[in-house]
């Protein structure tokens, strides 16, 4: 079958005033559909730049990334705009919920930029309640806590029903508690909805939640596994 | 939805929100009133210059038309006005500024009263003395005086002896003759006024007197013409005195916005870098901000209107003898026209920027 993500030869430098930064030095690699995958890496590894690049949020500067069947290295600004939108879910380490909005308002707002209204499906339905967040959908993020605000990140990014869901240090700011809620959550969703996940920690507990680990360093993947 | 998000957003922000409408609202009210003051003011001389009750109105050589005050003409003309043709009576007044716009106008009762019908007195009565003074009902309660009192005019002790009902040439009257003598401007007068045994022959006595080689340089104005002059674009400055005003409104609704949406695009850095990873593009910024920006530029028009209406308030019921004001419901197009055009330039720069912002720089502002 077609990996959902495949990557070959990714190099992405950075211009940092007059100096180059390689963030990627040539990284390869392919996600199959459903996976959940954990990449770790000390800071610098490049993991990073790897989910921004593979989340379209920057461009590559050679190789090929191909996400969901869509060549990323032939994509404009506008397109890259469209796959975020379409094919990918972010969840940040740091919530990153928007705060003049409810909890719903950011899950409606992100559904609006994917192009859907009306009510919500059955099947997010389900998902909110796996979250155990649907008693909390009208409270905006500073009435929430770190461990709800990040079920409704979960939420917010599998609104559109993305390809792939890329996490950033998902527990970065958690407690030991909700980190190991959120990283069942996360697992839960893989297995009950075939959730293809990519998932980036310095933890090597939480990334053994995942089911395959890719290590990273100096803009490498050195330990496939 | 992005209304929604609109909507929250400048709630969330409340105060900032309260002091830009209300700045924008200022540059509306500025509008609003110079508009209002303007033509309450001429509408106001109009009914005045109308209540006099002539067909020809003449001004000396040199005045303007619609000046206070100007040129003087001797008294003796009116006995020549009087020989005329059609001329059925021809008085004369003084005008005296007393400070600021107000006058003092001296009249021959009689002769005045002829042409205008009788005053309406309110309180008191006609002149008694030389020293009495007339003064219409916007002036007394402004002054609060009423008949009996006594007010210094002109370094000048003056007995209240009338109120009478607005709308007769003038706020304060006295006698011409005590007026010219405390001017020292014996036998002269700054304006003249006829009134005809038909007005239909305004026109015709008009050619008649322009045809006279001693009237040369007089302005002859039949009283519709005259009343036609009360208008923003004939009174020499007006208008460019607006055009100011507008361009002052353009330039602080400018500032203010711009500051206000530069404010929030560098306090929102975070939040534009999340709406661009969950698929924004540029176009979905600005049309927030921009969306944003109507909302207070609208929010600052009808703050504004609402503020002009107090104002029109305050101004007719406080300094009514002084200024007239007028509601002017043609001007609030035009008021929201220059608040959104300031507002949405005031954007232009914030939004581009917050358009052009690196999602991942954007992501991780602290």
């Amino acid at each position: 079958m077609e990996p959902i993500i495949a990557v070959r030869d990714l190099r992405k430098i950075y211009h940092v005033g007059e100096v180059d930064v390689h963030a990627l030095r040539g990284v390869s690699m392919e996600v199959p559909r459903g996976e959940f995958v954990s990449i770790v890496g000390p800071s610098g590894s490049g993991k990073s730049t790897l989910f921004h690049v593979i989340g379209a949020l920057t461009s590559i500067t050679s190789g090929q990334v191909i996400v969901d069947g869509q060549d990323l290295s032939e994509l404009s600004d506008s397109e890259r705009t469209r796959l975020r939108r379409q094919k990918v879910g972010f969840v940040f380490q740091r919530y990153n919920l928007l705060p003049t909005l409810t909890a719903l308002g950011n899950i409606e707002i992100a559904r609006y930029f994917g192009g859907k209204s009306g009510p919500l499906e059955k099947d997010f339905l389900e998902i909110l309640r796996l979250l155990g967040i649907e008693h909390r959908l009208h409270h905006k993020p500073r009435a929430l806590s770190g461990g709800e605000q990040q079920r409704v990140a979960i939420a917010r990014a599998l609104v559109n029903r993305p390809a792939i869901l890329l996490a950033d240090e998902p527990t970065g700011n958690l407690d030991s508690e909700n980190s190991e809620a959120v990283l069942s959550l996360l697992r839960d969703l893989n297995h009950r909805f075939g959730q293809t996940i990519l998932m980036i920690t310095h933890n090597p507990e939480a990334a053994a939640f995942a089911d395959r680990i890719i290590q990273m360093r100096d803009g490498r993947v050195v330990q496939p596994a | 939805m992005i209304n929604r998000l609109v909507i929250e957003n400048l709630k969330h922000r409340r105060l900032r929100t309260v002091l830009s409408a209300l700045s924008i609202g200022f540059q509306v009210t500025m509008i609003l009133a110079v508009a209002g003051l303007s033509r309450g003011m001429l509408e106001d001389s109009r009914n005045r210059a109308k209540g006099v009750g002539a067909d020809i109105w003449i001004k000396p050589p040199g005045a303007s038309a619609i000046s206070l005050t100007g040129a003087s003409m001797p008294q003796s003309v009116l006995r020549y006005f009087r020989e005329v043709p059609h001329v059925k009576l021809a008085t004369g007044t003084a005008v005296q500024p007393i400070g600021g716009i107000s006058t003092i106008t001296g009249i021959d009762y009689g002769e005045f009263v002829a042409m205008s019908g009788p005053f309406r007195f309110l309180d008191g009565g006609p002149f008694q003395s030389d020293d009495d003074v007339i003064v219409d009902q916007y002036y007394a309660e402004q002054q609060k005086l009423k008949a009996g009192d006594t007010v210094t005019i002109l370094n000048h002790q003056w007995r209240v002896c009338g109120v009478v009902e607005p709308g007769k040439l003038a706020r304060l009257f006295v006698r011409l003759h005590r007026l010219q003598e405390l001017t020292n401007s014996e036998g002269k007068l700054n304006q003249a006024f006829l009134k005809l045994d038909d007005p239909a022959r305004a026109q015709e006595v008009i050619r008649y007197l322009k045809s006279q080689p001693e009237l040369t340089g007089y302005s002859i104005y039949s009283i519709e013409e005259f009343l036609s002059m009360f208008s923003m674009s004939n009174v020499p400055g007006l208008q460019a005195f607006i055009y100011v005003i507008i361009g002052l409104s353009l330039i602080i609704g400018f500032l203010v916005v711009g500051l206000t949406m530069y404010t929030t695009v560098l306090e929102r850095t975070r939040e534009i870098g999340i709406l661009k990873a969950l698929g924004a593009s540029p176009l979905d910024i600005v049309g927030i901000l921009v969306r944003e920006t109507v909302v207070l530029a609208v929010a600052g028009w009808i703050t504004g209107i609402l503020l002009s209406l107090g104002a029109h308030w305050a101004i007719n019921t406080q300094v009514r003898a002084n200024l007239q004001s007028e509601i002017v419901p043609d001007w609030w197009p035009i008021a929201l026209a220059v608040s959104l055009i300031a507002s949405l330039l005031g954007a232009l720069y914030p939004g581009l920027r917050a358009a052009r912002q690196d999602a991942i720089e954007a992501l991780s502002y602290e």
